[in-house]
């Protein structure tokens, strides 16, 4: 289960719209070592596919979603 | 470092008004984001956008915009302080929803390499200096862009 993932760092980007979850992303993953784990939670429903699609074009690897009442949490390692 | 296969994406800018600032730089910073190389191209009322201390001032017309939430009669929309109205809410809309601001999307695309280019003839037209537009915007015309566009997959007008 996705309880077993241990982020390194953690991102609050709930409350936020289009395009501001994706752009803080990349910036803490941009901060991250290669390997390392980000912890990301949104409210905007748009952010399932935008952070699939980020992480798709980025090379970077979405570990878990987990939806809960309204909001996401993704865990990204980076991998690129 | 710009892998081989970059994409690249050019956009030109042409409107004014607040709500129409907000795609081109949306976009601009998403691809960016996306490890995208990415160009906009400020022309006409675009240029406000790139004004110095104006990005933040940008209105919502009232007039002719049948599709407004709530649609007010173009001569209702005319009258003096409707287009304070309409900018107001739609900028409390956007905050009370999260999204940023125009001010803040520019300095986020040019943080993440977006090249800005102004339009230097419209410039001239419109009485525009180079020392009106913000700092790290470079200028060019039709085939300053016409190159950049050449090499890219995406290239969009707003």
């Amino acid at each position: 289960m996705s309880a077993e993932i241990k982020a390194d760092q953690v991102l609050d980007c709930k409350g936020m719209s289009c395009p501001l979850p994706i752009l803080k992303t990349k910036k803490a993953v941009e901060a991250l070592q290669k390997g390392q784990i980000l912890k990301v939670d949104t409210t905007d429903p748009g952010s399932k596919n935008d952070m699939s699609s980020w992480a798709k074009r980025t090379g970077n690897e979405i570990l878990s979603v987990q939806e809960g009442s309204g909001t996401f949490t993704f865990f990204i390692k980076k991998t690129a | 470092m710009a892998p081989k296969n970059q994409k690249k994406m050019a956009i030109i800018a042409s409107k004014g008004a607040l709500d129409m600032a907000y795609p081109p730089l949306i976009l601009a910073t998403t691809a960016a984001a996306m490890d995208m190389d990415v160009t906009i191209f400020f022309t006409f009322y675009g240029l406000e956008i790139i004004r110095k201390n104006q990005a933040d001032k940008l209105k919502v017309s009232p007039i002719a915009n049948p599709a407004m939430h709530m649609p007010i009669p173009t001569v209702v929309g005319a009258l003096p302080g409707m287009e304070a109205i309409a900018t107001s809410m739609m900028k409390s809309m956007f905050k009370k929803h999260g999204v940023a601001t125009i001010g803040q999307l520019l300095e986020l695309a040019m943080e993440s390499g977006v090249k800005l280019i102004a339009c230097q003839m419209t410039m001239d037209v419109m009485g525009i200096k180079q020392e009106d537009i913000i700092k790290g915007v470079e200028f060019g015309g039709a085939a300053t862009f016409m190159d950049i566009a050449a090499d890219c997959q995406i290239s969009l007008f707003v």
